[in-house]
């Protein structure tokens, strides 16, 4: 577990862990991020590991009765309650160590969900949990809509996109409404560590794990998973996607670590958001006029998180 | 598709539930979802690793030659790896009947 990897190249790939924790078999769509973010994020965790999963894509795909592709033990509850019961989970463990019930050593409580177990109806068990300061890790998936039940918008779901129920057409450019941002909603509950990271930058993704367990206290984890099936694009682009989204600024990587923000991954000069959007059906009906307005959205928000780099937050 | 783990009755269900052999969804092979295979160039390939740790499966490993290839019982054939190939020395090739 200590070791560190620096973040020089990709190239390094057969330090990552071997060992899979969420194996073969599960019944992710082709090309799913979301599975390899899970995928990458459990293998670094390891075997002490408690999950608790929202219900969601990662729920459906890896438990369909009677398989499972989990080699930790998972236990899947309602969307709304999934950070209630991995804090439950911790405060039972600490106390059974406490009496001698059970051995002292580390366990990691994960909880996990969805964008829409998170940003939407786990918001409130999920501020309870980081409030109350319990030792374990939230990794919110963030796919931007509900795609499980059929591509539903969100309130994760950015500005301009075309989802079921936000569709576009000649009165309406989709969604309505901009993203909400739910790392820096996090990191004003003033927990140690607080994350944004993505599977297309495994060894930036790996260390931000690997602090989130090491940290004492709650820590959060939002982590971008493209899907093909719901952006409606290529099933080969995810990991592509993934990095545009991160180089146009979409998406920027930063940690929060004791109230202090820090950019990990920096783009000095951020490419043009078309780079990103004409690869996606759900952007393909936005005009240019519409592109640029969410364009000049994108730098200001970038820009401010780089005057905010250093500071306390 | 065949599901090789037996569904159980109502009266043999554990409590809750509960799903007692881990990585049980080993036994279900989504291998046959695919419609096009990764065919792996080793005259090209530096055994870099980057679809070893880019496969949403986690299908591909290294075998005992040194060179990675995936685990044809489970690849869906999202063709990932032959996007993020350094060297381009996979390619797709099409399922035959």
């Amino acid at each position: 577990m200590a070791t560190t990897f620096s973040p020089i190249s990709v190239f390094a790939a057969r330090l990552m862990p071997k060992e899979q924790r969420f194996v073969s078999g599960h019944r992710a769509c082709q090309g799913c991020a979301e599975a390899l973010a899970v995928r990458m994020v459990h293998s670094i965790l390891g075997r002490n590991t408690i999950v608790a999963s929202a219900t969601g894509c990662m729920e459906i795909i890896s438990s369909s009765y009677p398989d499972t592709a989990w080699t930790v033990p998972w236990i899947h509850v309602a969307f709304e309650n999934a950070a209630a019961v991995a804090s439950g989970v911790e405060a039972g463990l600490s106390i059974l160590m406490k009496k001698g019930k059970i051995p002292q050593r580390k366990i990691q409580v994960v909880g996990m969900g969805g964008d829409g177990g998170t940003a939407d109806i786990g918001l409130q068990s999920l501020s309870g949990a980081m409030e109350r300061g319990h030792d374990m890790i939230y990794i919110c998936y963030d796919n931007e809509a509900y795609m499980n039940t059929g591509i539903q918008r969100s309130s994760s779901t950015p500005y301009g996109a075309s989802t079921t129920t936000s569709p576009a057409g000649s009165l309406s450019i989709g969604q309505h409404t901009w993203k909400k941002n739910i790392p820096m909603i996090m990191a004003g509950h003033k927990i140690p560590y607080v994350a944004t990271a993505s599977p297309s930058y495994p060894f930036d993704l790996a260390q931000k794990v690997k602090k989130a367990a090491k940290v004492k206290g709650p820590a959060y984890l939002h982590i971008y998973a493209c899907c093909p099936t719901g952006w409606r694009m290529k099933p080969d682009m995810a990991v592509q996607i993934g990095r545009l989204a991160v180089e146009t600024g979409v998406f920027p990587l930063y940690e929060i670590e004791q109230g202090v923000l820090r950019i990990t991954h920096k783009t000095p000069e951020l490419r043009p958001l078309k780079e990103y959007t004409k690869h996606q059906g759900r952007f393909r009906h936005l005009d240019d006029a519409t592109l640029e307005e969410i364009e000049r959205r994108v730098l200001d928000e970038y820009r401010k998180l780089e005057r905010r780099e250093g500071l306390a937050l | 598709m065949k599901y090789q783990n037996p569904k159980p009755k109502w009266s043999e269900l554990e409590t809750g539930t509960a799903i007692l052999t881990p990585g049980s969804a080993r036994a279900t092979h989504t291998g046959e979802w695919r419609s096009s295979r990764p065919v792996w160039n080793d005259e090209h390939c530096v055994q870099c690793g980057v679809c070893v740790i880019f496969c949403p499966e986690g299908c591909i490993a290294f075998q005992a030659d040194g060179y990675p290839k995936a685990d044809l019982d489970y690849c869906k054939g999202c063709g990932i790896c032959v996007q993020e190939c350094p060297t381009t020395s996979i390619a797709m090739q099409d399922e035959e009947e």
